[in-house]
């Protein structure tokens, strides 16, 4: 058995073809063999809420607004063509004909292949957000020190 | 000693290797998985990654079109 490889990815950007991309590499990576580890933070953490639509969570009024606002997995926009909101639409039906994974298709995939994912304590923070507003498989929390200790010695990239 | 075969002539990347790890990963010492895919990314690569992760490759061959069969052991 070889050594094993290891990838650590920022998940920053909440954007459906943006996290795509994340889930893609990850479960690719995953797939031939690598560590992978996501870091979810700031609009990144909208992917591994428990409640994909749009809801209220935060902590006090104005979070729980920019909850609402910010939404999860099922709402994620577009980075562009996004027509307010019909673009993911858009996308997913295609990648569906292409016989393309969806996002939601990339996640299950992940979580089948035992990808860590991590939550940023400091965005949580700021958000208003707690762990449990997460679906269960976010392994833990936390902060920059952690994340580059778990990242040493393996590729990372920022998305 | 069971063999299960998967095929994933019809998938795109990742899900070729997604597919095929996670079935690998189900194998029991001495079972095999036959592998139906496409020439390529996933013929290139499949059964590299299933050495470089401890499986033997048993065989590779030309099916139909573009269409091989890769036979691994774990």
């Amino acid at each position: 058995m070889a050594e094993v490889k290891k990838l650590s990815i920022i998940a920053f950007s909440g954007d459906f073809d943006k996290l795509t991309a994340v889930f893609t590499l990850g479960t690719g990576a995953a797939a031939v063999g690598y560590e992978v580890n996501i870091f979810f933070t700031f609009w990144g953490l909208d992917a591994i809420k428990q409640k994909q639509g749009r809801s209220f969570t935060g902590g006090n009024w104005l979070t729980k607004i920019f909850g609402f606002m910010m939404g999860g997995l099922k709402v994620a926009p577009t980075s562009r063509f996004n027509f307010l909101g019909a673009g993911p639409k858009i996308f997913r039906h295609l990648m569906r004909k292409k016989n393309v994974a969806t996002l939601e298709e990339l996640v299950e995939a992940a979580k089948a292949l035992g990808i860590n994912f991590y939550a940023c304590e400091m965005a949580m923070h700021v958000l208003g957000l707690e762990k449990d507003d997460f679906i269960p498989e976010v392994k833990d929390v936390l902060g920059v020190a952690s994340f580059l200790k778990l990242s040493e010695g393996g590729e990372t990239l920022f998305i | 000693m069971a063999t299960k075969v998967l095929d994933i002539t019809k998938e795109h990347c990742p899900m070729t290797f997604v597919k095929t790890k996670i079935e690998l990963s189900k194998l029991q010492a001495g079972d095999t998985l036959e592998v139906l895919l496409s020439e390529g990314e996933p013929l290139d690569n499949v059964p590299r990654n299933a050495i470089d992760q401890g499986y033997d490759v048993i065989s590779v061959e030309h099916v139909e079109g573009t269409t091989h069969k890769v036979i691994i052991k774990k």
